[in-house]
């Protein structure tokens, strides 16, 4: 079993649902990053999405915008980000890590570069948000072969006709994007998101996680009571963006991770 | 070749493909609509109540057909090729940017869409997209960067005039290539109501074959006219590309002519070798942007370089795939010229035939006075004058208002 299917297994048995966490990897600098980065486990974060940043993050709003230029300016770039990705390894091999970015640097990088370099250096999954299954040969196809779970976006555009085409080549957990909307942007009805995941259940067996616009531990634990995994993303970058010093930075991100932890945990109690 | 193993004309094949270049690569969220786009527009395509419609709409209100202008002066100057302006710039708000908009707005109406946004860089498509904003009654949202709202600020008025919404965008450099993210921001975020006019030959599929075939009409009055005035086809096209649309406007109907020579003119800003420029294929590697892969400029962590031009509407760090392809093949010759080449051009053609020219189109004029004096006299060479110059006015006082100064002081 992948450390995706691992993680969603016991969390199933203990009826709860994952904190997926989200943060770019080099914000604010290297050093900093990798110390929140290695704090997540404990703080409470379930699985860890890792930005990879790029200069045009399209569908990102302006925390994470914000996030990729303060990362780009302290000379964040790929290899340095699966850097990151070896050093959290060596001391945790149980948390599963997704990679999140968009295809430019990856394919810059080279394909099979990149899929070799992620595998070994510890990357359970990706999340690459301009590559559709329209593009699957380009990335997901030879990633899935060597066992990277390639993790796809649905949004409430992707009808029950587009569905199968989306989920299709899915692998590790469902991203539900529950606005149609950039990064950080206003949050989704309850009634909208019950429906939403309804709807993806009648699909896939995968487990489904929400996103977008989530930012409190009681929006969490509502979130939780729904679906399989709550993602947060630009409210931890905020953190970072409102910190006055590294510590703060690190201080601020693990506290709110803790805090929407416990909102995740004591949902279902 | 995409489609055919005899033609140039054929592409993109069914996934929006030219060879390796184009493709559909942008978020879920926007996947949906995108083909509904593509479907909407074959069906446009073949309508003849759609084609009887944009016919109208370019000969009563954009103006068409545009002249094919034999350039009496330019050519003596040169001493060489006769040279042919395709006079665009003569359209309605002053460019080749029109004849897209006037289609899409037709589209986006069929559609059911209300709200019109759009990405602009010098603003000329941002002026031809209010415009027809204007005259459909339909909401309009430009998105401009803040480096552009200041060199263009007589266009920002233009807009606003027109009943548009100008938002400045701050990202990065304030230019085109951020004006577009933002546009695509929007466009996800209020994807149910509104319909994106990209201005250019570039994003996902179908804009890079909708957005050509709309411009293609002055590819075709081209052939016509030439063949009406010299009774052949020319021997050579130039014209300036940042995205590219006026160029493949006009050559895509000349592809499949191997007599006929194909130039496009990137902008190599204060040259390649300085890493300050434009020039995609010259100065670029292939890579995925805003929804389509094409020659990019990149560093060596695949992020993307901002572009350097004097002229705001080639200032993009990308090309349209299907140059990008036809680069690859070798059936269209793109070189580049400086914005010192591309001012002089801009004074000659002001001095030579009375026409101020848009500092893209000066680009294309730089490169025929390269080339045409050293073609025989019989080398008929017709270049796209895709715009006219009068939004320059702020950029070219700034580089040579002290050069001027004298004479307006005798005056």
């Amino acid at each position: 079993m992948s450390r995706l299917q691992t993680r969603f297994a016991e969390l199933k048995q203990h009826n709860r649902a994952a904190l997926v966490t989200f943060i770019t990897g080099g914000d604010p600098d290297y050093a900093t990053s990798l110390a929140i980065l290695k704090g997540l486990p404990a703080a409470g974060a379930d699985v860890i999405e890792l930005g990879m940043p790029f200069t045009d993050p399209m569908a990102d709003g302006p925390a994470i915008q914000l996030a990729n230029i303060r990362a780009l300016a302290g000379k964040q770039n790929l290899a340095k980000t699966l850097q990151m990705v070896r050093e959290f390894r060596e001391g945790d091999s149980d948390t599963p890590l997704v990679l999140m970015g968009y295809f430019n640097p990856i394919h810059h990088y080279g394909v099979a570069r990149f899929i070799e370099d992620a595998k070994a250096a510890g990357v359970d999954g990706l999340i690459v948000v301009d590559l559709p299954p329209e593009h699957n040969e380009d990335l997901c196809t030879p990633a899935q072969a060597v066992g990277l779970d390639f993790i796809r976006l649905t949004t409430p555009t992707t009808d029950d006709a587009r569905l199968p085409t989306v989920l299709n080549g899915s692998s590790g957990f469902v991203y539900y994007v529950s606005v149609a909307g950039v990064t950080g942007a206003g949050s989704a009805t309850l009634e909208h998101v019950e429906e939403a995941v309804a709807r993806l259940r009648r699909h896939t067996e995968l487990p489904v996680c929400i996103g977008f616009g989530i930012r409190t531990p009681e929006h969490a634990a509502t979130i939780a009571r729904l679906a399989e995994g709550v993602v947060v993303g630009s409210a931890l970058i905020d953190q970072i963006a409102d910190a006055r010093s590294p510590e703060q930075a690190v201080e601020g991100v693990l506290g709110l991770c803790q805090r929407l932890a416990e909102g995740v945990r004591n949902a279902r109690g | 070749m995409p489609g055919s193993q005899n033609s140039y004309r054929n592409g993109p094949d069914a996934k929006g493909l030219f060879g390796h270049f184009g493709g559909q690569y942008v978020a879920e969220t926007l996947m949906p609509l995108i083909h509904d786009l593509a479907a909407e527009y074959e069906k446009a395509k073949a309508d003849p109540e759609f084609i009887k419609e944009l016919a109208y709409f370019q000969r009563d209100y954009v103006g068409r057909p545009s002249p094919l202008y034999f350039a009496e002066r330019l050519t003596e100057h040169c001493g060489g090729a006769k040279i042919y302006l395709k006079r665009e710039e003569l359209n309605h708000t002053g460019a080749h940017k029109i004849n897209n908009c006037i289609g899409q707005i037709l589209l986006a109406r069929r559609m059911g869409k209300k709200r019109i946004i759009a990405e602009t860089g010098a603003g000329m498509h941002g002026v031809a997209t209010a415009t027809v904003a204007a005259r459909f009654g339909m909401e309009c949202v430009i998105f401009m960067g803040t480096t552009d709202i200041d060199r263009q600020q007589a266009n920002v008025f233009r807009m606003k005039l027109l009943g548009a919404t100008v938002i400045p965008v701050v990202a990065g450099t304030g230019t085109l290539k951020d004006a577009m993210n933002e546009a695509l921001r929007d466009w996800v975020t209020n994807v149910h109501n509104t319909f994106y006019m990209i201005g250019t030959v570039a994003g996902p599929h179908p804009y890079p074959a909708m957005v050509r075939d709309f411009q293609a009409v002055i590819g075709k009055e081209t052939r016509e006219q030439i063949l009406e005035k010299e009774g052949r086809l020319p021997d050579s096209l130039v014209a300036c590309i940042g995205g590219g649309s006026n160029a493949i406007g006009l050559f895509h109907p000349f592809l499949d002519d191997a007599g006929v020579q194909i130039v496009g003119v990137e902008a190599a800003g204060y040259g390649i070798a300085t890493g300050k420029h434009a020039a995609s294929l010259n100065g670029g590697e292939p890579g995925v942007l805003h929804g389509n892969r094409t020659f990019l400029l990149q560093d060596d962590d695949g992020q993307i370089i901002d572009a350097h031009s004097i002229s705001a509407g080639l200032d993009y760090p990308g090309i349209g795939p299907e140059h990008a392809w036809l680069h690859d093949v070798g059936r269209v010759e793109y070189t580049s010229v400086t914005d010192d080449e591309a001012l002089a051009a801009f004074h000659q053609c002001c001095r030579l035939e009375g026409i101020i020219p848009a500092l893209e189109s000066a680009h294309a004029l730089a490169e025929v006075f390269k080339r045409a004096p050293t073609l025989p006299k019989d080398h008929l060479m017709v270049v796209n004058l895709s715009g006219r110059g009068d939004k320059d006015m702020q950029t070219v006082m700034h580089h040579l208002g002290d050069a001027l100064a004298p004479q307006e002081n005798k005056a």
